[in-house]
């Protein structure tokens, strides 16, 4: 049995056990390729369960607030995500029931194409769960040791240029930002109720990115959501990436 | 009367942007695909400045930011966006008309491109828009192996003017003047008969939790026109200030707060109304969809919830028949 149809049995079961209330999980999109995430009450629509390689939220943001008791399937990089959020007072545990389930990476998705693996699931170092209840298929979650030299690759490659050139690098970058949020907003770290960025400087991309990047420090899971989501292809993920280089030495 | 058809041989196409650059500055081509922002922002910049105000003893003197009328060419714009800059024509040149777009949009030249194959997100044709007849001053398209150039409007013919010699006078025989077979298998958008009582469908409450309450649709949406006003440096003893305006999001909880409140007051709401103005609002004031089917907030949603998504909840009531 794949990791869906154990999701969507286990999913029936604990419901039907009166231990959960609702399922927050994946569920098909307009196209095959596009599944969203989406909460799920009743039992008969958990035959609506989708898990593959385009599935590529994070839900571990969506439990904050939750009131019902909720079973949410986490990959390592979302559970990571969940533990700083448990950690962090946003979201409480015993709110939630959580599956862990094993990843083999997600694939971009551009115009309809699917592309490479994500760059985060290419350079993911994460095997490990730090939060769950139960487990399905996580023996299988293949981690090439490659992935630990790329990870900071980029990292190291920017830190040997000049300054000046660092600095073109990032003001081409940030020159781009649009100021859609959706960085901001799908980051499972960034949860302030109200965001200082919101008040004022528009479109000052190189001060937003500055701004998030020091508030994420020490937070940042790494999970790669704030590049996968950028409309405009800005690495802002190498901030934070810089940040735990910096601080793992 | 309606303009001659003129051609050139796709090795002349760089002459043509060329001659056309010696005037004028030109963005765009006629590349392959759309372009991943929308050309709204030659209209209307995702920042402008709108005045300047001086302290002078114990008066100000208020500056408005000079119209920027100095002609321009966009290249290649694909039938959907210029559809969007007829939508976004009948907000800002209609009463009250908007000085700052008005001069930009006067100044502006359109070059429109027949598309030849609709890429995955599209679904112009599901909103009643042709993608092999772009609207435009000129209409260019591509057909076995000729660039075909066919001016629309008087500035169109200005365009043309400058090319003459360049071109070649033609009468285009049989199918030439449709270069697009359209496909058939464009998603469609099914709504439901009656789109205002959708207003109070209870799919609602359960459609909008996937929404991260970003504004990427809104900013990549060629017909997404709201904005935002700030006031900057605005201190008691300000000599000088000034103030913007910037593209803003119905998505965002600053949006529509007011002193007394926000009259919508959750995520809810917000997301109920971008899809209500699109699709219903729009359409009853103007006559058309907002939605221009170009597919750029399919392609880049972060959470994949979309408007042809949502289109298909509200005519299935399919989120409500299991939820």
């Amino acid at each position: 049995m794949n990791e869906q149809e154990k999701m969507r049995t286990r999913a029936k079961e604990l419901h039907a056990a009166g231990i959960i209330k609702q399922v927050l999980a994946w569920e098909a999109g307009a196209f095959p390729s596009y599944p969203a995430p989406a909460f799920f009450t009743k039992p008969n629509a958990f035959e609506k369960i989708v898990y593959n390689e385009f599935c590529t939220a994070n839900l571990s943001k969506y439990v904050i607030n939750i009131t019902e008791k909720t079973l949410i399937f986490l990959r390592p990089c979302d559970a990571h995500s969940f533990a700083q959020l448990v950690k962090e007072n946003q979201v409480k545990r015993e709110n939630t029931y959580v599956i862990a389930v094993g990843c083999e990476g997600c694939v971009q998705v551009d115009e309809g194409e699917a592309r490479d693996l994500l760059e985060s699931c290419r350079t993911c170092t994460k095997t490990d769960y730090p939060l769950f209840d139960e487990e399905i298929n996580t023996q299988n979650n293949p981690r090439e040791s490659t992935n630990k030299a790329a990870r900071f690759a980029e990292v190291t490659r920017l830190d040997s240029e000049e300054n000046t050139a660092r600095y073109a690098f990032w003001q081409a970058h940030f020159s781009q930002c649009i100021r859609c949020n959706a960085c901001r907003n799908i980051c499972p770290t960034c949860h302030c109720k109200e965001c200082v960025m919101d008040s004022d400087h528009p479109l000052d991309g190189q001060f937003y990115h500055a701004i998030r990047a020091l508030h994420q420090d020490g937070r940042c899971t790494d999970c790669g959501q704030c590049s996968r989501v950028c409309p405009r292809g800005i690495p802002v993920h190498l901030l934070n990436r810089k940040l735990i280089y910096t601080s793992n030495k | 009367m309606q303009s001659p058809v003129y051609t050139c041989s796709l090795d002349n196409v760089t002459q043509l942007i060329n001659r056309i650059a010696e005037k004028m500055p030109v963005y765009g081509d006629f590349g392959s695909s759309k372009t991943t922002l929308s050309p709204k922002g030659f209209f209307l910049p995702a920042l402008e400045k709108l005045y300047e105000t001086a302290k002078i003893n114990d008066s100000y003197k208020i500056t408005p930011a000079p119209p920027e009328n100095a002609p321009f060419v966009l290249l290649g714009i694909r039938a959907c966006d210029a559809a969007a800059i007829e939508i976004l024509d009948g907000v800002y040149l209609n009463d009250p008309i908007d000085p700052q777009y008005k001069a930009r949009r006067h100044a502006s030249y359109i070059v429109t491109f027949a598309c030849e194959t609709m890429g995955a997100n599209c679904f112009c044709q599901s909103v009643n828009i042709n993608p092999a007849a772009p609207k435009g001053d000129v209409k260019a398209w591509v057909k076995n192996g000729t660039f075909f150039w066919l001016a629309q409007s008087e500035k169109g013919e200005r365009l043309t003017e400058l090319l003459l010699d360049l071109l070649e006078r033609t009468i285009p025989a049989g199918n030439d003047l449709l270069p697009v077979e359209p496909p058939d298998s464009a998603p469609a958008l099914p709504l439901p008969a009656d789109m205002l009582s959708a207003f109070n469908a209870p799919v609602w409450d359960n459609l909008h939790r996937a929404c991260i309450a970003c504004g990427t649709c809104t900013f990549l949406c060629p017909t997404c026109q709201c904005y935002d006003i700030s006031s900057h440096e605005c201190t008691e003893n300000s000599e000088k200030t000034h103030c913007t305006r910037q593209w803003d999001a119905c998505l965002y909880p600053g949006f529509t707060q007011m002193a007394h409140g926000n009259p919508r007051p959750s995520k809810k709401e917000r997301f109920r109304q971008r899809f209500m103005h699109k699709l219903v609002y729009h359409m009853q004031k103007y006559g058309t969809s907002a939605c221009v089917g170009c597919g750029r907030c399919v392609n880049k949603c972060p959470v994949n919830m979309n408007i042809v998504k949502v289109a298909h909840v509200l005519a299935q009531e399919e989120v409500n028949a299991y939820v």
